[in-house]
């Protein structure tokens, strides 16, 4: 497997008033060809800041050292101009909330010709292919003479993703693009999202989300963060059958689904609350929170490779080598 | 308990008003004592609408709500109503005034209702409640609302029913802005204090968080019931289409989805037909009048395939 994009020791740090709130402290991982990277985790874990910070690297958040690469070429992630040339092109990402970031005053055809030209991208060239997909993901060609108030929801959310990948980019990165969705949307939303890298679209995914049974759906591997670290990378069904690091564990224990009651089984959600970023305590970040907690937590975990494919950064996870 | 019969709230939409538009049309079911119901839509549904009605926040336009016999239009004292029916809604954040401590929500409990306790023994009572919900008053008291996470105060706020008289709880997507790591402890409280005597109508757009609380579950689609019935039955042999492509949906960590065939954004209904026709695969033309109808002890479905 080929990684087409590589992301070493990645250090994104907010600055605030108080000092640097490190959200993304040392990040290494790849996403391999023709993948669903699934990125897990609650919120305050880092995972939407790895996300921007890939596409859309601006103050407050700054960069803070590593590398990452993208189909072999270095990114110039720290350099918003340059990144010019990669962003839209190369790698796209649909935001948080991005179907809220349509322009209530403009009909959808002739924002998206804006978005073009502002790329410098003559629209005609590219209308055949919108209709296209436009047809792809279900929505007639009428909404390009639409606003977007009359469009629902799920509607935006395609459309969105119709935007994002008009110029067929690589690497897609989609952030929360069904937590506000219903469920029957939802499934609509993943599943056609998963047909953009099967039918050759994009070629690979970071599907961002903290719906950890979302991804068992359409990831081909899962990597969980926690307060700005990686817990655990894993193919999805080694981290769903076979979890190692023990927040990865109690957060599958955690999770509610249709055939469990509380008469037959109580679930239990994880004591306490994630660290402060602004002064993250030293070793393991999940120490405090951790029922296994010993003395050599308070040093940095080490990547521990359990099986192929499958790492977590804790003490207590048995090394297969 | 709670009895709500054939409730209907229409709001006027179009020039000048003259359409109606119905966000709750026809909709009847109750809520026992000491029982979780949770109330199941997606958005657009109805469902915080008639948490609203039963809180009195809003008016209905015809029907109306028994509490334990009582027409709760009738019930001229807010305040009395207020000892007994209580919500709790989505943002914990916002519940809370941040310039204050957590202690105060339960002082102005008791300045409201209680002002003839001593703050000693309220302060006692106070302590025992955050103790019978499983946290330590000595971590929550005194703390400014920022210093505990969404769940601790979530949590807090349904505890206040324990202070007050309260006999019935609207919980309106409580723990849809949590983490998942929080979260299953505030549906625990919910089922604790059901024990105590609680009833509790739980509003969700979640299927599992509904499967996991509750003992009934009534499955709304555009203002009116689709399904309702012991959530073990509506769950375990759902009849209605609607409920079944809802269950289809909801994605889980054991079973992969399957392609499905339900039509994603429906048509205009025409008035007299299901609501949910236009996206129904079995919707035809007979799926006309259709009504709420028992098919088994405790399972009612709307659909005339059924």
């Amino acid at each position: 497997m080929i990684a087409m994009l590589k992301v070493e020791n990645l250090k994104l740090y907010y600055k605030t008033l108080k000092g640097y709130v490190k959200a993304v402290d040392d990040v290494t991982f790849d996403v391999r060809d023709a993948e669903i990277l699934g990125l897990a985790g609650e919120s305050g874990c880092g995972k939407s800041t790895l996300g921007n910070g890939l596409v859309l690297l601006k103050p407050p958040l700054n960069y803070f050292g590593g590398n990452v690469e993208l189909d072999d070429e270095r990114l110039p992630i720290n350099d918003f101009e340059k990144m010019n040339e990669f962003r839209f092109k190369k790698l796209s990402i649909i935001p948080q909330y991005a179907m809220d970031a349509l322009n209530p005053t403009r009909k959808i055809g002739t924002y998206i010709k804006d978005v073009l030209i502002s790329r410098g991208i003559e629209p005609d060239s590219i209308m055949e292919r919108l209709i296209e997909r436009l047809k792809y993901v279900n929505l007639s060609e009428r909404v390009l003479k639409m606003y977007p108030i009359e469009l629902s929801g799920g509607m935006k959310q395609r459309l969105v993703m119709v935007i994002s990948t008009l110029l067929n980019p690589s690497l897609l990165i989609a952030d929360e693009v069904t937590s506000a969705l219903d469920v029957s949307s939802q499934k609509a939303v993943c599943l056609m999202i998963k047909g953009f890298k099967d039918d050759g679209i994009v070629k690979s995914l970071i599907f961002i989300t903290h719906d950890l049974s979302v991804l068992y759906q359409i990831a081909d591997r899962i990597m969980v963060m926690y307060a700005g670290k990686v817990a655990e990378i894993g193919t999805t069904q080694q981290l769903v059958e076979n979890p190692l690091h023990p927040y990865t564990k109690m957060l599958l224990n955690s999770l509610p689904e249709v055939g469990v009651r509380h008469t037959e089984r109580l679930l239990s959600g994880i004591p306490g609350q994630p660290p402060q970023l602004l002064n993250p305590p030293t070793g393991c970040r999940f120490k405090e929170r951790c029922p296994l907690r010993g003395p050599q937590c308070d040093e940095e975990p080490q990547k521990v490779e359990a099986e192929k494919d499958h790492v977590a950064y804790c003490w207590k996870v048995k090394s297969n080598a | 308990m709670l009895e709500i019969v054939n409730l209907s709230k229409a709001y006027s939409v179009g020039a000048f008003g003259r359409e109606k538009f119905y966000a709750v049309d026809n909709v009847t079911f109750k809520i026992e004592d000491n029982e979780i119901v949770s109330l199941i839509g997606e958005s657009g549904s109805g469902k915080t609408t008639i948490g609203k009605l039963i809180l009195k926040l809003i008016k209905p336009t015809s029907g109306k709500i028994l509490y334990n016999g009582i027409d709760i239009s009738s019930f001229k004292n807010l305040k009395e109503y207020y000892r007994h029916v209580q919500g709790v809604f989505q943002d914990p954040y916002s519940s809370y005034n941040p310039i204050f401590k957590i202690d105060r929500v339960f002082e102005m409990v008791r300045e409201e209702f209680y002002a003839s306790t001593s703050q000693n023994e309220w302060r006692n009572r106070v302590e025992e409640v955050i103790s019978y919900i499983g946290l330590n008053p000595k971590e929550i008291l005194g703390k400014f609302p920022h210093q505990l996470s969404g769940g601790q105060l979530q949590r807090l706020l349904i505890a206040r029913a324990l202070l007050m008289e309260t006999k019935f709880l609207v919980a309106d997507e409580i723990i849809s802005m949590l983490d998942a790591s929080t979260r299953i402890d505030v549906l625990n409280t919910l089922i604790k204090l059901k024990e105590t005597g609680l009833s509790v109508l739980f509003i969700t757009h979640d299927l599992s968080l509904g499967y996991y609380t509750s003992d009934k579950t009534v499955i709304l689609y555009r203002g009116s019931i689709m399904e309702y019935g012991s959530t073990e039955k509506v769950f375990n042999n759902p009849l209605h289409p609607y409920t079944k492509m809802l269950l289809e949906s909801v994605p889980t960590v054991h079973k992969k989805w399957t392609k499905s065939q339900i039509a994603l954004e429906g048509k205009i209904v025409p008035n007299g037909f299901c609501k949910f026709y236009d996206r129904c695969p079995l919707g035809d033309t007979n799926c006309k009048n259709v009504v709420l109808k028992g098919v088994e002890d405790n399972h009612q479905v709307a659909c005339v395939k059924v």
